[in-house]
């Protein structure tokens, strides 16, 4: 019959397949570096990597969560938006009357408001595709239009700019000469993966999205789980709009975080995280979008134009997909 | 019955699936202009016969004959271009696009090489004239009822020149008003020569409109007899592959309650849920195999989902643990003891990607937590004390369950809730899709948790299950409960008429053997 009990399958099969889409995005990191080291002139310094680096950690620290999202099934294309939200009230309100009277108190809130108002922004998204049953791409894409317009509201479209250095430590400053927002991004990749492997909370995100169904019968719950992880990215993208407007001494609420879903969603691929759910690797989500990233640098750095270099960035997803879709079948 | 040359003649068919029959033997003969009942169980081969026949799936013997000619259609298309039309359970229509579009779909009319809409809606309002229906034919197919979308995929079958039209389930989602007007379609399609096959689990449906009927089993197909000289009671024993007056040996793992049965852990009474079920009622003590028994579609799977909280009742009142209390989440339904193992493994189940370990435990993985923190070490030891007392065959705890075998599936979902350590556990179909050896293991398996105290509710489509399993048997007919025996009232025979029973006395034609 069509569901005759399937024989104990031999275990090299998935096991090849999954070794390969696991490190390819590795292996093409290896290679990639290797070859700049042969080739690109002075690649090999503190400062080449703090560039890499810091370009990069906006991406990673936004596509951390974005896996989350997406090992429940799901996406989040608000995460562009929420950024520039986030990006929009910081200097709202250390410029503020308050702020300026009490700088301390002003810088604090301005870290923190802004990350939990896009918190409860993700948080709303989550309730919004579980209340109404929504598809996450729908759900989702109401945010990323809103969104933006709530961040351009706000500033009435005005670009902000500002000087404040204790703000700007997030963007700007540096520890043991390491980028802050570095280790702010080693900081999130190493808590996420923890959760994703040792806690509750990250086997009910791969249950859910490995057999909602199933999951639901198991007293997991769903509901729950879902509103987490879209506001877990909330947050996620909160901080990365900190980040890049410390980084620019400006907010431009319609230039914050643009295209950043997409950017996001391309680590995620190429990282290994199956689209389908049940699975989360965020390492590779790291690894993917450090990919990307050194993709691109190679290319400015031989002195390839931008517009090409994009072409070969889709090139690298579908390579990554292929890869996947391997794995899958094989 | 005409003794004319018969329409379609399906003779021993044979089908394998890697090695497995689906069918074996199976025969079909319908007469033009005659509706014929394809009935069986899950399983038995209906679907995959009507699959061979349309060219949806290959043949691997047997010959099939239709008006006169030998046929081997390649795709459901070419049987449609040459006669035989299939109308399925899920109407396979396009909902966003209008009627018209729907019954021309592949084959629209045209006009100077543009599409000719005025002709096409004019012979679409023709076409459901035919069947009574007077639609507007331009609007989108979604806004109608599913019976009226179901007269469309009929109309479109219709329109093909069919000689035989197949329906499969036509009326699982259609109420008794609709129902009718199925009937009626049926009916004229007949008076206009077209023979039907008509596939469904309602049996009483089959007493109003159905010629003559055929019953599968296994793969095989077990007798063709004219609808009038069948009574309900034979009809399942015939479906159910068991004689009415015949008593088998023991045939499954299961033995005799070793002690009386405790407390009260599950009583549910006037259960209402959706369409299927109206009035269900049961209950179960501790230490009790209590079985569920009844055709498909007589709401036994409905009742258990309800009193897991996995899909609440829209009636009735439930008490678990002698609590009074109705679960509106399976959550709820496990804080109270309860455990349920579906009857669709696959779909609502196991998780594939996931390893026996994590599956094993997900149910009681709250239970492993300290701090949000997963403690691997207990976790371990549990999935390990289960899969040596269930005697999993994996290669490990941490080989992905989808790689295992049907069985061993099972026992990692049984071992889900036992590691829960329940007093209350729901079965749904526990031995189907699994080797024999296996199930004579869970069989037994259950029967030694009920004697430690454990109370079961265990649904089941095979009569053996029930009649030897069971120490009180619910019935269930059309989403009522009809009987209550105790075991040693539940034989093979009763426990059938009183499936029959309600069938009967809904059509007034008592037939009983």
């Amino acid at each position: 019959m069509a569901d005759a009990p399937s024989l104990t399958r031999g275990r090299a099969g998935p096991d090849v397949a999954a070794f390969f889409r696991r490190y390819a995005a590795l292996a093409a990191l290896i290679v990639l570096l290797a070859f700049n080291f042969a080739v690109t002139p002075h690649f090999v310094s503190l400062q080449t990597l703090n560039v890499n680096l810091t370009q990069v950690a906006t991406i990673v620290i936004v596509s951390v969560g974005m896996t989350l999202v997406i090992a429940t099934g799901g996406i989040d294309l608000s995460v562009g938006s929420l950024m520039a939200i986030a990006g929009a009230l910081a200097p709202l309100i250390f410029l503020s009357p308050f702020g300026v009277a009490h700088p301390a108190l002003g810088d604090l809130l301005a870290f923190v408001l802004p990350v939990a108002v896009v918190g409860l922004l993700g948080a709303f998204n989550g309730w919004f595709i579980t209340r109404f049953q929504v598809q996450p791409i729908v759900g989702t894409l109401v945010m990323f239009i809103a969104g933006r317009g709530i961040g351009q509201v706000l500033t009435n479209g005005n670009l902000q700019v500002f000087h404040n250095p204790t703000f700007q430590f997030i963007g700007l400053g540096r520890v043991l000469g390491v980028p802050f927002q570095v280790i702010v991004m080693l900081v999130i990749v190493g808590l996420a993966a923890w959760t994703v492997r040792r806690t509750l909370f990250g086997r009910h995100i791969l249950a859910v999205g490995g057999n909602e169904r199933a999951a639901r019968l198991a007293g997991v719950p769903v509901a729950r789980v879902k509103r987490w992880v879209y506001a877990i990215s909330g947050l996620c993208a909160g901080l990365a709009g900190l980040v890049v407007v410390s980084i620019n001494s400006s907010s431009d609420a319609n230039l914050v975080g643009l295209g950043m879903e997409l950017d996001a969603i391309a680590a995620v691929a190429v990282g290994g995280t199956p689209f389908t759910g049940g699975q989360a690797s965020v390492i590779g989500t790291l690894i993917g979008a450090l990919l990307i990233q050194l993709l691109r640098y190679t290319l400015l750095a031989n002195g390839v134009p931008d517009a090409a270099a994009l072409v070969v960035k889709g090139v690298i997803i579908a390579g990554a997909v292929w890869s996947q879709q391997r794995g899958r079948t094989a | 019955m005409p003794t004319s040359a018969p329409l379609l003649v399906m003779r021993d068919i044979e089908k394998r699936f890697q090695g497995v029959h689906a069918l074996a033997k199976a025969s079909l003969e319908v007469q033009p202009a005659e509706i014929m009942a394809l009935v069986g169980q899950n399983g038995a081969g209906k679907s995959t016969l009507i699959k061979v026949l349309t060219g949806a799936y290959g043949r691997d013997a047997g010959s099939i004959d239709f008006s006169g000619r030998p046929i081997a259609f390649a795709s459901p298309q070419e049987a449609q271009r040459g006669g035989i039309s299939t109308i399925y359970q899920e109407i396979n229509l396009v909902p966003f696009r209008s009627v018209t579009e729907n019954i021309f779909l592949g084959r629209e009319r045209r006009r100077f090489g543009l599409l000719d809409w005025s002709r096409m809606n004019a012979e679409a309002a023709d076409l459901l004239r035919r069947f009574d229906i007077a639609i507007d034919v331009r609007r989108p197919l979604m806004d109608y009822s599913t019976a009226i979308q179901q007269m469309v995929a009929i109309a479109r079958a219709v329109s093909f020149k069919a000689q035989l039209v197949i329906m499969d389930e036509p009326t699982s989602s259609l109420d008794e008003r609709e129902v009718e007007v199925l009937f009626d379609v049926m009916r004229r399609l007949r008076a206009e020569g077209v023979a039907v096959v008509f596939i469904t689990h309602r049996l009483d449906e089959l007493y109003q409109v159905c010629d003559r009927v055929t019953v599968m089993r296994d793969g095989r197909t077990i007798a063709t007899r004219p609808m009038a000289e069948v009574d309900k009671l034979h009809l399942i024993a015939a479906m159910l592959g068991r004689d009415v007056e015949a008593v088998r040996g023991h045939a499954t793992g299961f033995t005799a309650a070793a002690g009386p049965a405790g407390d009260e852990v599950l009583s549910a009474e006037g259960l209402r849920i959706g369409r299927r079920v109206r009035d269900s009622r049961l209950d179960v003590r501790a230490g009790q195999i209590v079985g569920l028994a009844g055709l498909l579609g007589s709401g036994r799977t409905e009742t258990a989902r309800a009193i897991f909280g996995a899909d609440p009742p829209d009636a009735g009142s439930i008490r678990l643990m002698g609590k009074a209390i109705t679960p509106r989440e399976p959550a709820d339904a496990i804080a109270m003891g309860v455990g349920y193992c579906s009857e669709d493994r696959k779909a609502d189940g196991i998780v594939p990607d996931m390893s026996v370990r994590e599956n094993l435990t997900l149910a009681i993985l709250p239970r492993l937590v300290a701090m949000g923190v997963v403690d691997e070490g207990r976790q371990r030891a549990i999935v390990e004390k289960f899969m040596k007392r269930l005697a999993i065959k994996a290669s490990g705890p941490e080989q992905k369950i989808r790689e295992l075998s049907g069985g061993n599936q099972q026992k990692v979902l049984l071992a889900r809730w036992l590691c829960a350590d329940p007093k209350l556990l729901i079965l749904d179909e526990p031995t189907r899709g699994i080797d024999v050896g296996a199930k004579a293991e869970i069989q037994s398996l259950i029967r030694e948790l009920a004697d430690q105290g454990l109370g079961v509710l265990m649904i089941s489509s095979e009569l053996e299950e029930i009649v030897e399993g069971a120490d009180r048997v619910f019935v269930l007919s059309d989403g009522r409960t009809v009987a209550d025996l105790p075991h040693a009232q539940a034989s093979a025979r009763a426990i059938m008429a009183a499936m029959a029973h309600e069938d009967a006395a809904a059509t007034g034609e008592v037939a009983r053997g």
